[in-house]
């Protein structure tokens, strides 16, 4: 995808682009961590409108709510790498034997030799959870490992 | 340790007040400066509330405050920033110079004032406020627009010119033939390039040592200020002014060591900043302002159409529609900080110069953002005509 990048001097950086249907829009990434999202009614760039504002907390907040689903992708592209290494998703049920329970007790690597590397909650994202970690129904690991490995795990927390 | 108890009372009251008009301002997004002012001015020698025993802080605190505008003004530029700005509108800042210092010199010329006189009216209306304006842009919410990198390069080539313009200005103050001032202002410049290369090439190594061990705010801030005023004093001791060492101190900074030391100066600058337009309010005496508000208010519409016509030339040069290029224009109409440090330089001592263009910047820090706001906005639809400006959000909290 085209972004075009705009120099604010004193400012920040602008980002515009367009998406399919064709709306133009554009982040301003201001110098102070601030960011505003805007876009161009028509495709007349000479007048934003501004949609919302973000401090930089917020900003990361989105990116992960927008990047969530991608996780799982992105480490699949990790796993290309390597041959018989593959990464998939696995979602805790509300009826399965482990929700509301600590990951550990699932005892998914020693049985599997698979490992849970995330645990995607909503908008959050858990980086390498530890055995405490309690798992919610809604829940999605992420797990990387052989196929065999991560269909056992997939059995293991669906019950 | 004796604490003078007039000083502590007098100087609390005075930043209470200040406090309390910079608010007023921010209400209504104007900018706090013309209010700073106008709290000198009614302190001063024959102003509603002398304040004798704060007076000699004011004094200091002003010297330190142009200082600051600099240093942070310096940190806030960046080579490629610079490049790009020089790039795109090398024609609008030509532009931008001959239409908007001419007016000022020859008012300066009309009023009879000596050369010094003239050269720091010519700057004073010649210098837009990136203070201002940079902030009016934001909260006028024209960050996407496509004027809006034309009126920002306009500002940072402003800001460069600066560079060459302080030094000449305070060696033809100091009463130098025109010779040495050829020389201060090709030291200055040699300085501004050495500084530049000393970014470019060491800015790193420079931020390393200014970084190194990892201090925490107070040790950054005090190893910055340290530095710089050093630098400043030397700068003014060879008559090349504290506020452009200052500047190129800021200049040569670069990276996160200029992030960090921005984020820690700040509030200092603007602490000592209203204490300089303060300070500035004072030395003149509100006396002086009335006879010459004919002359600013005809200078502060002149240089306004100028300034206009400056920015409808850059945003027509970024493929600007008309309503944009008049928004760039308007935009560029505020004056502010650095016009008062080009009298802060002369020295206020001329006071006719001092109240001119102390009216002259009332004038058009209050009337530059109202204009811009009002004038080639969004048309407002029907319905939410009873909303005035732009965007019914634009009058919002900024």
């Amino acid at each position: 995808m085209d972004v075009n990048e705009v120099l604010l001097p004193g400012v920040g950086m602008r980002y515009e682009f367009a998406n399919r249907e064709g709306d133009r829009m554009c982040v301003v990434a201001r110098r102070t961590g601030d960011f505003e999202l805007m876009v161009y009614e028509g495709a007349d760039p000479d007048e934003a409108r501004v949609v919302f504002r973000l401090t930089g907390e917020e900003a990361d907040t989105l990116a992960e709510i927008l990047g969530a689903p991608r996780i799982a992708e992105r480490f699949a592209d990790l796993t290309k790498e390597v041959p018989g290494l593959s990464a998939g998703q696995v979602e805790v049920r509300a009826a399965g034997p482990f929700a509301g329970r600590p990951l550990g007790e699932t005892r998914a690597r020693t049985r599997t030799g698979a490992s849970i590397v995330a645990v995607v909650r909503g908008e959050e994202v858990i980086p390498s959870p530890g055995p405490a970690e309690l798992l919610q129904a809604g829940d999605v690991l992420v797990v990387i490992g052989t196929r065999d490995g991560i269909s056992a795990v997939e059995q293991i927390i669906q019950g | 340790m004796n604490v003078s108890v007039a000083l502590m009372l007098e100087l609390g009251a005075i930043l209470a007040v200040l406090s309390l008009l910079g608010a007023l301002a921010r209400r209504f997004a104007l900018s706090p400066i013309p209010l700073y002012l106008l709290a000198g001015l009614a302190l001063g020698e024959g102003g509603i509330a002398p304040v004798p025993a704060a007076g000699p802080f004011v004094e200091t605190g002003a010297g330190i405050g142009v200082v600051l505008l600099l240093l942070v003004l310096g940190l806030e530029f960046t080579v490629p920033e610079f490049a790009v700005s020089l790039r795109r509108h090398l024609p609008s800042a030509v532009v931008d110079l001959v239409l908007n210092a001419t007016p000022g010199a020859v008012a300066g010329w009309l009023l009879g004032l000596d050369a010094s006189g003239i050269l720091a009216l010519a700057g004073v209306t010649y210098i837009s406020s990136s203070g201002i304006i940079a902030r009016l842009l934001g909260d006028l919410r024209r960050l996407g627009n496509r004027e809006t990198p034309a009126v920002l390069s306009v500002l940072v080539l402003e800001d460069f010119a600066m560079a060459g313009f302080l030094p000449l200005l305070s060696v033809v103050a100091a009463g130098g033939t025109w010779r040495q001032a050829l020389l201060g202002v090709l030291l200055a410049l040699g300085a501004v390039l050495a500084a530049f290369s000393v970014s470019y090439w060491w800015g790193h190594r420079l931020g390393r040592a200014l970084l190194h061990l990892r201090p925490d705010p107070e040790q950054l801030l005090l190893r910055v200020l340290g530095v710089t005023l050093v630098v400043a004093a030397l700068a003014e001791a060879v008559h090349v002014s504290a506020a452009v060492g200052a500047f190129l101190v800021g200049l040569s900074l670069t990276g996160e060591a200029a992030d960090r030391a921005r984020q820690v100066l700040s509030p200092l600058r603007d602490l000592f900043a209203a204490v300089f337009f303060l300070a500035i309010g004072l030395a003149i005496s509100p006396r002086a302002l009335l006879p010459v508000l004919p002359a600013a208010l005809l200078l502060a519409v002149v240089t306004a159409l100028t300034k206009v016509v400056t920015g409808w030339y850059a945003a027509r040069r970024e493929g600007a529609g008309p309503r944009g290029r008049l928004r760039a224009g308007t935009a560029l109409i505020a004056r502010g900080e650095f016009s008062i440090v080009m009298i802060g330089l002369v020295g206020v001592r001329q006071d006719r110069l001092g109240a001119l263009v102390a009216a002259y910047v009332l004038l058009l820090a209050v009337a530059g953002p109202v204009i811009t706001r009002f004038a080639g906005a969004r048309p407002v639809p029907r319905a939410a005509a009873g909303h005035q400006g732009g965007t019914p959000a634009a009058a919002g909290p900024g």
